[in-house]
């Protein structure tokens, strides 16, 4: 197969950007995208340019590390599927594809694909825990859980933290990953103690990080490679504003740091 | 910051704001819709006027409609605001974007729809609400809307106009309706059809109620 | 040749923990917040270790090379989480985690590590729920469980087919927890390049900031790596892209001993390779073995006519299909250990009876688990795993059997270390797969998982304090004392040196040639020839590689072949090692099997002239390193012949 590429290409995070074309020849159907890229990489060095940057590490749809906008859509066409998940198959042969970073005001391009996500460390650093020292837990069945909570808290906690849901997202909104935290440990007893506090500084910390505000939208939802649901958000909406005019506890700003 | 004004300008406070205000105002769409409605009587205009006697000079609903002024306002400033703020959380846009099937057109052009709205909403209180409130500050008494009404809707122009504002409205609605439960965080896996179903039908029924009315006055259908 | 103190505390096994625990020096609240800890690798092990050290009040620096600390790659970790909690009803207990342990490890593991592994699993349970991990369970609202491979019994807790990310996101939430209470200040796309030592004590690290290439000083009283494994020296392996060797390679160059290299998991159930182009080999959960049947034909004429697409796994009828693992090992079938079942697989592949075009691999069929328990039941007990599998091939393995063929999985060898973890540098620990511990000659399914949390929950707290009760009076060594001036120099010209080549081969063109020397003479069997051949092949390539390497771009920007590069230098370097190692075993043992010494096709081991662990001391690049050897006592149990059958 043969492909045109326009790749985002930027020096590092001062630097305008453009979208830079290539062509790549003698794709095989069963490659990843990144294999394809991969082998883009090796024609550039060889031909003495410089590869280009872009993030990845287990390709196996899991670590969250890979991140690149293909096509007008955040990991590709393929439905719940990250990056590196995605298969030349996908596409035709002859095809134009665009590939870009994320794009938000709290994910500053570092270089060419890469973009920095520190925002999501930042906002699981200001509450996405259950507070138990080492330790000091119980015996693990002594917290029986209802299955099917247990099984929704897993579906929420499947989240790879990768960010598509504020790449793909018209506000760049990172609700649906705010939310799936958050509603993971509010399923759960364990997340219990800390459901208000946790709700409350978790958003707190997520509007620092200058993300955009949720309108509903559902793209996150779409894009997203663990089909993380919009419920989630819903639940999250509902313990903010329970923790915000019911709960005693207040939170300051950026509290936890 | 108190711990109110806090929550209010929180991301979620806004969704909250937009979502109640969006509620209210869905609620006043009801009224204002069944009042009009009675035009429909087509009886010259007898049971519209007397309800509209009654909305325009009850106290307790005069009080609500500051209420209802600043529901509006407030709905639309934080729209203004949530329009501005998500647009600045990109600042530099994809050069290729293909929208997941599942995200609607006019989920992502709320901002637009509303826009359109409070244009046609200027336009609509132009008409009859701000000359009829003057009238009654400066003169004590209500102007005939009923003959307005008749009046001002011979004008073809006017006519499309309006239907274009309950065309936007339409769409509006039929994002706003389901979206204010969600922010509202009332997503139950039992309940969703019905608000659904409920948003749906309610936001073809109003606008084409609305949209009627300057219909059948145009083609004369009402009298 | 100095004797290896491995530090084991005295008395009966099942209370040498309890006693050390009694024992061990402690540091005072007031002086732990005086104490800096640098910890290198945010996995499970790292993750854990910084996160507790941090509860306890110490000053923690965490480093990972990844965006953030939650991506290493323990996340990928898919099957469960070993832990003697006897849940089940089924006879469990901790003397039988250790002994399966231990003989899965094929009787080359420390008795008194793995005994304290056992132990300690079933706290690590109790944590990680706390924490809101959240394990499958059953409809009474208790915890599920599955069995893994070289079990008789049901231990493995499970998240779906997502156990390591669970259990890294609560340990990940633990760090970040530390990090916002500003306990552990996290460097994140960071990566260790060297170790720094002043009068033989581990006092720093170097570190090359990813973003703007520049190197980095950090003090640390005492610094843990727990870095990982080093699968990827076989270029293609079911690590993530990034996994390396590069810090564990640099402490052993520094002066820390390298147990074990030789000890390679080829896992039996991955996707077999298709094509050059390939980056990565993908695994395919041991979990699946439950239900599955691995099988090849009968016959050669079947299989070929397979391979070349003329019939399909289907049209194969039952007695003419070879379930060559139920065949030979009865009592454990599909789930006899890895090494085993990896061997096995070459073996009937060798014979001519692969399925695959290259003829390389097996199938993995779930015909008869469908039939018994339905459709649903199969699809929701493996989760993910299906739909992955479907992506990456286009083939839907609940119509027809999975292919599979062994990859190259897990590396058991790593620094050596003492029962506190400390490796043979005084100050320096290593934990998790980066050590050599407690997983002898092969690790069984379930228990990386399991060990990197002991390591770091429940092991170095304590073994630490031990050690860092004496530093307590160390001031912070300031970062312009010499022995950082030298290390950051020393590693400035090297990759000045490595920069500056600008050969016409790529990186990957030279990694790829490492990995098929390694695979070809040092994956599932060896021989003494092939091994001598190996050596020199990687020498040569060594040389290759200084001299003909091509990096693009400058070092101080964010440069991703360099890095590269930098690790596949170590890679190669630690190649020739696991030769040296490999050769040096004249036996066959879990994980290294040497064609020489084998009887009716099983491993055959030396338990007079190798019961030892080799831990190998670097002298210099061109010269031989120095064998250690620690003497494996068993006290316990008695070293047997293992076997499946
Ligand atoms: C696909 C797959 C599936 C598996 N499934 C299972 C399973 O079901 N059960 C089981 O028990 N085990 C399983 N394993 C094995 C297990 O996942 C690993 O052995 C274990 O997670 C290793 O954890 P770790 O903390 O030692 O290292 P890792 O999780 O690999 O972490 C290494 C850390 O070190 C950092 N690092 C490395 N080098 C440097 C450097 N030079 N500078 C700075 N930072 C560095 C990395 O950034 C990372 O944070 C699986 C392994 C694989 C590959
Ligand atoms: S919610 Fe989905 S899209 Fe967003 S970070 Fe998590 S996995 Fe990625
Ligand atoms: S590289 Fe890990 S999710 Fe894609």
């Amino acid at each position: 197969m043969k492909f045109n590429l326009k790749v985002w290409r930027q020096k590092n995070a001062n630097t305008p950007g453009k979208l830079v074309d290539y062509s790549i020849d003698n794709v095989n159907a069963d490659m990843s995208f990144l294999e394809m890229i991969d082998i883009l990489n090796d024609n550039l060095v060889r031909k003495g340019e410089e590869p280009i940057a872009f993030d990845h590490d287990c390709r196996e749809g899991i670590c969250g590390m890979c991140s690149m906008y293909i096509n007008g859509r955040a990991h590709g066409p393929h439905h719940a599927a990250t990056t590196c998940q995605l298969y030349m198959r996908t596409f035709n042969d002859g095809d134009t594809i665009y590939v870009e970073p994320w794009r938000s005001k709290a994910f500053p391009i570092i270089k060419d694909l890469v973009t920095d996500r520190n925002a999501f460390d930042r906002i699981i650093a200001s509450g996405g825990f259950v507070s138990v020292n080492t330790g000091q837990a119980q015996d693990a069945n002594n917290l029986p859980v209802n299955k099917d909570d247990a099984e929704k808290a897993m579906d929420a906690a499947a989240c790879i933290g990768c960010g598509a849901c504020v790449a793909a997202c018209p506000n760049s909104s990172a609700m649906l990953f705010v939310s799936a935290k958050i509603s993971q440990l509010a399923l759960l007893p364990q997340g219990q103690p800390e459901r208000d506090r946790r709700a409350m500084s978790m958003v707190s910390q997520m509007d620092e990080e200058g993300f955009g505000n949720c309108t509903n939208i559902g793209a996150c939802e779409a894009e997203c490679p663990k089909e993380i649901k919009l419920t989630n958000i819903a639940r999250m909406n509902r313990d903010y504003f329970a923790a915000s005019f019911g709960s005693q506890e207040t939170v300051s700003t950026g509290e936890g740091h | 910051m108190n711990w109110f004004t806090k929550i209010l300008t929180s991301s979620l406070g806004k969704k909250f704001v937009m979502a109640l205000t969006g509620l209210f105002l869905i609620s006043f769409l009801v009224i204002h819709c069944t009042i009009n409605a009675m035009i429909f009587f087509n009886d010259g205009g007898a049971t519209f006027t007397h309800w509209g006697h009654f909305m325009g000079t009850n106290t307790i609903i005069r009080t609500l409609e500051i209420g209802l002024i600043i529901g509006f306002l407030l709905h639309i400033y934080e729209g203004l605001l949530l329009w501005k703020q998500n647009r600045d959380a990109r600042p530099v846009k994809y050069s290729y974007v293909k929208h997941p099937e599942k995200s609607k057109w006019y989920s992502r052009s709320m901002g637009l729809l509303g826009t359109l709205i409070l244009l046609f909403l200027i336009m609509h209180t132009a008409h009859f609400w701000i000359p009829n409130r003057t009238h009654q500050f400066v003169e004590g008494e209500e102007l005939p809307l009923y003959q307005m009404m008749l009046d001002i809707f011979q004008n073809p122009l006017i006519v499309v106009l309006y239907l274009l504002g309950c065309f936007s409205l339409f769409w509006h609605l039929l994002h706003g309706f389901r979206s204010s439960f969600q922010s509202l965080g009332l997503n139950h896996v039992k309940y969703n059809k019905t608000i659904t179903f409920v948003g749906t039908a309610f936001s073809i029924v109003v606008p084409f109620i609305f949209a009627m009315m300057p219909i059948s006055i145009y083609f004369k259908w009402i009298q | 040749m100095a004797a290896l103190d491995s530090k084991i505390p005295t008395g009966p096994l099942a209370e040498k923990w309890s006693n050390y625990k009694e024992h061990a020096k402690l540091v005072n609240p007031a002086n732990k917040r005086k104490v800096e800890v640098i910890v290198v690798g945010t996995g499970l092990a790292g993750a854990s270790a910084a996160a507790t050290l941090a509860e306890l009040g110490y000053k923690v620096k965490a480093f990972c090379f990844q965006d953030s600390p939650r991506r290493a790659h323990s996340i990928a970790a898919q099957g469960g989480i070993n832990a003697a909690k006897n849940y089940k009803n089924d006879g469990d207990s901790v003397y039988r985690l250790f002994y399966d342990t231990i003989k899965g490890g094929d009787f080359r593991a420390r008795e008194a590590n793995v005994y304290r592994l056992a132990d300690v699993s079933r706290n690590i349970i109790d944590q990680c729920v706390a924490q809101g991990v959240p394990f499958a369970r059953e409809y009474g609202g208790l915890l599920d469980n599955r069995s893994f491979g070289g079990a008789q019994v049901s231990r493995t807790f499970y998240a779906r087919g997502q156990t390591g990310q669970q259990l890294l996101l609560g340990a990940y939430g633990a760090l970040e927890r530390q990090v916002g209470l500003g306990n552990v200040k996290m460097y994140n796309r960071h990566e260790m390049v060297e170790v720094v030592t002043i009068d033989g004590k581990a006092r720093g690290i170097i570190a090359r900031n990813l973003i703007t290439g520049k190197l980095e000083r950090y003090f640390g009283h005492a610094v843990i790596l727990a870095t990982g494994g080093y699968g990827n020296v076989f270029f293609l392996s079911t690590n993530a892209m990034g996994s390396n060797v590069t810090a564990a390679w640099k402490a052993h160059k520094k002066g820390a001993y390298f147990a074990n290299p030789c000890y390679t998991q080829i896992h039996p159930t991955c996707i077999p390779v298709t094509g050059d182009y390939q980056s990565k080999l993908t695994l395919m959960s041991e979990s699946l073995r439950n239900d599955g049947r691995v099988w090849v034909p009968k016959t050669r004429e079947d299989a070929k006519a397979i391979r070349e697409g003329k019939k399909k796994p289907e049209d194969i009828r039952e007695e003419d299909r070879d379930y060559y693992l139920e065949r030979k090992y009865p009592s454990y079938g599909n789930l006899c250990p890895r090494d085993i079942a990896s061997r096995a697989a070459k073996e009937a592949c060798d014979d001519g009876r692969g399925i695959v075009p290259s003829g390389f691999g097996v199938f993995l069929d779930f015909a008869d688990a469908i039939k018994r328990l339905g459709v649903d039941v199969v699809k929701a007990r493996y989760g993910e795993l299906f739909p992955m599998y479907q992506n990456i091939t286009n083939e839907d393995p609940l119509k027809t059997p999975m292919k599979i063929y062994p990859a190259v999985h897990y590396t058991m060898g790593g620094l050596w270390v003492d029962y506190e973890l400390m490796t043979s540098i005084k100050g320096l620990y290593c934990l998790g797969e980066a050590n050599f511990s407690d997983h002898g000659a092969n690790r069984l399914g379930a228990s990386a998982l399991m060990q990197g949390l002991a390591d770091g929950y429940f092991v170095i707290p304590y073994t630490i304090g031990n050690y860092l009760s004496g530093e307590i009076f160390t001031k912070p060594i300031a970062l312009d004392h010499p022995a950082f001036v030298e290390a950051e120099k020393e590693v400035q010209a090297r990759a000045e040196k490595l920069i500056s080549i600008k050969g016409k081969k790529t990186v990957d063109d030279l990694h790829k040639q490492l990995g098929k020397i390694m695979w070809e003479y040092c994956g599932m069997a060896r021989t003494a020839e092939g091994l001598t051949k190996a050596r020199k092949m990687i020498q040569d390539l060594r040389k290759e590689f200084w001299s003909n390497v091509n990096i693009p771009g400058s070092l101080n920007e964010f440069n991703p072949e360099f890095d590269k590069a930098g690790r596949v230098a170590d890679f190669i370097e630690l190649g020739e090692l696991m030769v040296v190692d490999a050769l040096n075993r004249n036996e066959s043992c879990g994980g290294h099997f040497r064609e020489e010494y084998q009887e009716e096709g099983e491993a055959k081991r030396d338990d007079e002239k190798y019961a030892y662990v080799a831990a190998w001391e670097h002298t210099s690049v061109d010269s031989d390193p120095v064998l250690h050897k620690e003497a494996l006592v068993y006290e316990n149990i008695e070293m047997q012949t293992r076997s499946y059958k």
